[in-house]
């Protein structure tokens, strides 16, 4: 499998893969995280794990169970992490609690080397024995509500390290080793893909969008932080000008019970418009790669963002992008260069149309996304950089291999 | 004659629990940090060069523009000429006394935008082989056209500073199988201010000369 990759990264890179991987070769590896399917995190270990089974890796990824009162307080504690006010009682904590020592039951974790993805597992680091443990953190904790966050602290020192996706997420009162490491996408995969320009065409007639007129689209799940409403606002002051149409698509995540309830009110904003497709999707990678491919410019309008792969996704199809300039946007996108970063809803309307206006400048923003994704956010740099940090020694700077 | 390993290095990146809003905090960092940090801070531009994105020539230089819009000491940083120090704690002071010298108290206390601080980071290194091999001139000659960028940059710049030594690799490596004037040659190049790529084309047109 790691051989497919030749043709994107070069031979060089995979025999570097090869060459980090052997020192690997005798380790164990888990990953735990809290859902199977949906979201960034699950998108990223399934990819992952065959490509590193490839390299002749011992990997394996379990999930914590929870029943629908853990994954409510869980939502609770992503949204407070990210800033969002929310109201807790004792009760939330004990929940959290108590879920993560009934798992420690269930799941095999003596393993080499077990790593940790986002706050729901977090506390089953209590499990840890002689062996190494990390904890990857996908959230942006800068402005995070300080109850959650005292909860969740308690647990961190415990671990070897923890991971970052961006500079801007850590934070200074965390004294174990924190490490740089942004998501990343799998060219390869059904989601970014070349594909079939018939088959893009079908996907629009199927959904009765004019693929010959512009098409402003996001993709994201239907979460308040995404701003679906924002987006729809600023199309329709571009609408004013422009005959164009919308698309905002997007599944709901097993551990994102908010979902109904945000896609509810982007119908209700959307007034009837029947230029505004609202398309809740079940999972299907192939149809979101369609949409992409056949949009005439991407937004992602998040209020805050981890990091928002739907951006190098775009970009590595060789759209132009529009998205906010908050969180990890802004290492995929510089300004004016590979993309747009906007701060506004009429900011965001104001680059739709120089876009659409000016399709020249659209396709240069366009082709420098492409290389800076080739360069920095594919799934192969990914995986080396996860290989580094299980192979770092906690005293040595220098590793010779 | 010795045979030389071509290597290179693959970094990866450590966030510092140590961030600056202001000049003053910057240099309260600038003396914290390991110098693993003032060298991932000087030397990620040069990497990142490899690619089409534009990059500042050193991310202190360019968080004194960006965030405290302080034009001027961010060209007096980013002139201090790298090249001329062997040693990264040479440089780290360099830096200090820099900002500290072309800075008045009023200025070093000005604050940057919340979520613009500067963020320390650092870096953990793997020196892993690249399974080319030279045995003589003629040999060095035709791998340094096909080797990857990053081993260049690994016995160009991070070697000389890692190992406190006044020449890079290849020097040292000439200058041991009898091609000081070779060496020597390529102990002139400044290689901070040219792509990877360049460097390559033009320690290649030196070796050519002597063939």
């Amino acid at each position: 499998m790691i051989e497919n990759y030749k043709n994107i990264i070069g031979e060089r890179k995979v025999s570097e893969l090869k060459i980090i991987a052997e020192k690997l070769k005798n380790k164990s590896i888990l990953n735990v995280n809290s859902t199977f399917k949906g979201g960034g995190v699950a998108e990223i270990l399934t990819k992952m794990i065959p490509i590193m089974e490839s390299l002749g890796i011992n990997i394996k990824w379990e999930i914590i169970k929870g029943n629908e009162e853990f994954y409510k307080v869980t939502k609770k504690f992503h949204n407070a992490l990210h800033g969002v006010k929310e109201d807790f009682s004792q009760k939330d904590f004990e929940i959290f609690t108590e879920t993560n020592n009934s798992n420690i039951e269930k799941i095999d974790m003596d393993k080499d080397i077990v790593f940790i993805h986002d706050p729901q597992p977090i506390g089953l680091i209590k499990a840890k024995k002689d062996n190494k443990w990390f904890w990857r953190c996908h959230i942006d904790l800068t402005n995070s509500d300080k109850r959650v966050y005292d909860f969740l602290k308690q647990f961190i020192p415990k671990y070897d390290g923890c991971v970052f996706s961006s500079p801007y997420f850590s934070k200074t009162d965390i004294e174990i080793p924190q490490y740089l490491i942004f998501p990343s996408i799998d060219p390869l995969g059904e989601k970014n893909k070349e594909i079939e320009k018939e088959f893009i065409e079908k996907v629009f007639y199927d959904f009765g969008i004019d693929i010959k007129r512009p098409i402003i689209t996001q993709i994201s799940r239907f979460d308040r932080l995404k701003d679906p409403v924002g987006v729809i606002k600023a199309y329709n002051m571009v609408k004013k000008h422009i005959d164009c149409q919308l698309i905002l698509a997007g599944g709901g995540a097993d551990d994102d019970p908010e979902g109904v309830k945000v896609y509810e009110e982007v119908l209700e904003e959307r007034n009837n418009d029947p230029d505004i497709h609202i398309l809740m999707l079940p999972h299907n990678d192939l149809i979101i790669n369609a949409l992409q491919r056949g949009s005439t410019v991407i937004l992602q309008k998040s209020l805050k963002e981890g990091f928002g792969l739907t951006i190098s996704e775009a970009l590595w199809k060789e759209k132009p992008v529009i998205a906010s300039n908050v969180g990890g946007i802004k290492y995929q996108i510089t300004h004016k260069y590979n993309g747009l970063l906007s701060n506004s809803i009429e900011g965001t309307a104001h680059y739709i149309k120089q876009i659409i206006e000016n399709p020249e400048y659209g396709k240069y923003l366009a082709r420098n996304g492409k290389e800076h994704v080739k360069e920095n956010f594919l799934i192969t740099r990914h995986i080396k950089e996860y290989m580094l940090m299980f192979l770092t020694e906690s005293d040595k700077d220098v590793i010779y291999f | 004659m010795s045979t030389f390993e071509f290597k290179k290095n693959i970094h990866l990146i450590k966030i510092l629990n140590l961030k600056a809003t202001n000049i003053n905090e910057l240099i309260e960092g600038l003396k914290k940090i390991p110098l693993n940090s003032v060298y991932y801070h000087t030397h990620r531009f040069l990497k990142q060069h490899q690619s089409i994105s534009p990059e500042p020539p050193n991310d202190f230089a360019y968080w004194i523009e960006k965030a405290l819009n302080m034009k001027k000491l961010s060209e007096i940083v980013a002139s201090v000429n790298i090249v001329e120090f062997n040693k990264l704690w040479e440089l780290k002071n360099k830096y200090i006394e820099v900002i500290k010298k072309n800075t008045i108290p009023y200025e070093r206390k000005k604050k940057c935008n919340k979520n613009e601080e500067f963020v320390f980071m650092g870096c953990k290194t793997f020196i892993i082989p690249t399974g080319d091999t030279a045995s003589n001139l003629p040999e060095f000659y035709e791998k340094l056209k096909i080797i990857e960028s990053s081993s260049i940059y690994f016995h160009i710049f991070e070697s000389r500073l890692r190992i406190d030594s006044q020449i890079n690799d290849f020097q040292l490596w000439l200058n041991e199988n009898s091609y000081s004037a070779v060496a020597e040659e390529i102990g002139k190049i400044d290689p901070y201010n040219m792509t990877v790529e360049n460097l390559r084309r033009k320690i290649l047109n030196i070796i050519e000369k002597h063939l």
